[in-house]
């Protein structure tokens, strides 16, 4: 499986740049490619010119951009494109960012081409030549490596799994243009409407390396939860009682049912701990607590607890930090 | 309007789930429920069927007690429980198990034709959320999955969600037959009442193998499986755990161990 390319999906925001996980993937990329060469596929309408800097600093060497009328944004589409990418790149593993997109598509390209496919992996290695994914399952409570055993594989791998860096040598990427024929049954669903989240200037939920957490305990109060996110450059996110109060949007939910995170350093602040929220942050690095009542679950997964009011303990935390920081 | 509901029993979320030397979740530990986020699918169903006339068949496959979580939703106001059940199922990934369901919505059309299948956005086992649409492609049905809003258009025969990504907020909108799954924000399940769960003892559940489903052994289960688990184990506990009660300085001691750890 070394011999043959590895293959990456090129997630990009509506003004062309790289959505920050790519960078790790081609990183793994790169390692499991070998001696083969590392491809990209590029999905949508925008231009890929603000890309390519960082994919010659990735050592990317060709780049299929798929050219169809149809809406890259519908899953059924994204499939047609990625199984063309594959056919034109010769690539027997495919990597995709975990987003909930992404594993649609990945699904279907399982059902069409017999892949093997792992979703929310946080490694890929290969052994005796076959892929094999780590994988961190049941809230975070046990690790898991599974090979798979089809002739291609499908991975789609959480943000901060790999620590991004550039190649030793850097490339002149290639950009080909790959038609894709598009089956009629792919353009059934219709995108009524699609708007764009707005940028909160913060760096993205899903792969910030630092999330601090408001929960109940913050009354509505997302200040001092906005301020320590800020010293420490990291996203803002709550648990499904602060959302669903609607003191923060709905996309800063964490959560088995909301954004899976596993930064480097989470912080929860006025959070319990409940097992459904759990499932989003447990397999994050570090873990950080802040809550007034010394029996939360949420200190049994704690590297570091404090007992105590979040009003008090957040703002003096920012404040020491910013004065370590000069 | 007919309509069709996967079901998946899994181990309860609150208890200490495990998993097995092969790698698979172990399902005999006695506290096996209805996946939680497949109630949101049986109550979009349910209410469907009640706005636009129509009837509720819920679907599972796996092993004998798996018809709990077909009971659960007959208890919730189905019309009628479908439970495949055949030992070459065991140790099926998400694509081997939307092939069996997909044999199995086949199977139910045959008697009259279904309109709307309806699953639960992710399993709370694996939570792989792959199965949604690789039923919809085995199916060869248009998907709208991830529903946080849903609305059925009979007259037009139109299926159309709101769904929320990562990035962005999407509507879409397609020809019934359809299939969608829900998020638990679509809405609140109901409770079964005691009315419910005494009519339930009285609805039929069909078994059906895989023979009857024309389903070929090898192409699902472990036979069929394209992943295989080499190892898993409980992840080792967190060490060096500290736990301070603020007298005045929690923040600051916070701050210290950040950059003592080097997460600054
Ligand atoms: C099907 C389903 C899916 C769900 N999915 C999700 C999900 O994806 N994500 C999610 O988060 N939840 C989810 N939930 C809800 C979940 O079960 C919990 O209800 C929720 O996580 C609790 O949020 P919380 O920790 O903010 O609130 P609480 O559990 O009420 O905890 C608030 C905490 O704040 C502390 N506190 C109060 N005041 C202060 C203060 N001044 N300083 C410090 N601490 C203080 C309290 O001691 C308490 O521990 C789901 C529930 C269901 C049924």
């Amino acid at each position: 499986m070394t011999a043959t390319p590895v293959l990456v999906l090129l997630d990009h925001a509506a003004d062309g740049t790289l959505r920050p996980p790519v960078r790790e993937l081609l990183t793994l990329a790169r390692d499991l490619a070998g001696d083969a060469e590392v491809h990209g596929v590029w999905a949508g309408g925008e231009d890929v010119a603000a890309a390519l800097p960082v994919l010659g600093a990735q050592g990317v060497t060709t780049v299929h951009r798929l050219v169809t009328d149809a809406d890259p944004h519908l899953s059924s589409v994204l499939a047609d494109g990625l199984q063309a990418a594959l056919g034109a790149s010769g690539a027997s593993l495919l990597l995709l960012v975990s987003s909930f997109e992404n594993k649609e598509a990945a699904a279907r390209l399982a059902v069409r081409t017999g892949a093997g496919v792992v979703t929310d992996a946080d490694g890929v290695t290969l052994q005796e030549g076959q892929v094999v994914a780590h994988k961190t399952v049941l809230a975070g409570t046990w690790t898991t490596r599974c090979a798979v055993t089809a002739p291609s594989a499908v991975v789609t791998v959480k943000a901060n799994s790999v620590a991004a860096q550039d190649a030793a040598v850097p490339s002149d990427p290639r950009v080909v243009d790959l038609p894709v024929a598009v089956a009629p049954s792919s353009t059934r669903v219709r995108v009524v409407e699609r708007t764009e989240h707005a940028a909160s200037g913060r760096p993205d939920l899903g792969s910030a390396h630092v999330v601090v957490v408001g929960g109940r305990g913050t009354e509505g109060d997302f200040a001092p939860v906005e301020e320590l996110a800020d010293v420490l450059g990291g996203a803002v996110g709550a648990t499904r009682v602060a959302t669903d109060e609607g003191w923060i949007g709905h996309d800063a939910q964490i959560g088995q049912t909301g954004v899976t995170v596993s930064p480097r350093l989470y912080i929860g602040a006025g959070v319990s701990g409940a097992v459904h929220h759990r499932g989003g942050m447990q397999a994050s690095g570090t873990i950080v607590a802040v809550n007034s009542d010394p029996d939360a679950p949420i200190f049994e997964i704690a590297d570091f607890g404090v007992v105590g009011d979040l009003f008090t303990v957040l703002p003096q935390a920012a404040a020491e930090l910013r004065r370590l920081q000069g | 309007m007919r309509i069709v509901v996967c079901v998946k029993f899994v181990p309860d979320i609150q208890s200490d789930r495990q998993l097995g030397p092969d790698g698979r979740v172990v399902r005999d530990g006695g506290d096996g429920t209805l996946n939680e986020l497949d109630e949101n699918a049986v109550e979009a169903a349910l209410a469907l069927a009640e706005e636009h006339d129509g009837e509720v068949v819920v679907l599972t496959v796996g092993p004998d007690d798996a018809v709990d979580a077909v009971r659960k939703g007959l208890q919730m106001g189905a019309d009628e429980a479908v439970h495949v059940l055949d030992d070459d199922v065991a140790g099926s990934d998400a694509i081997g198990t939307a092939r069996v369901l997909a044999a199995a919505v086949r199977h139910l059309s045959a008697d009259a034709p279904v309109d709307l299948v309806v699953t639960g956005m992710a399993g709370l086992d694996g939570l792989t959320s792959l199965l949604p649409t690789a039923l919809a492609e085995e199916l060869d049905l248009p998907a709208l999955p991830l529903a946080s809003s849903l609305t059925v258009d009979p007259d037009a025969r139109t299926a159309t969600v709101t769904r929320r990504l990562d990035h962005a907020t999407e509507t879409l909108t397609a020809d019934l037959p359809a299939l969608v799954s829900v998020t638990d924000g679509l809405n609140e399940p109901r409770y079964p009442n005691f009315k419910g769960i005494m009519a339930a003892r009285k609805k039929p559940v069909t078994t059906l193998t895989l023979a009857e489903l024309g389903v070929d052994p090898s192409t699902v289960g472990a036979a069929g499986a394209r992943t295989r688990v080499l190892e898993a184990a409980p992840r080792p506990p967190r060490e060096d755990r500290v736990l301070v009660t603020d007298t005045g300085d929690a923040g600051t001691r916070l701050a210290a161990w950040l950059v003592e750890r080097k997460l600054v």
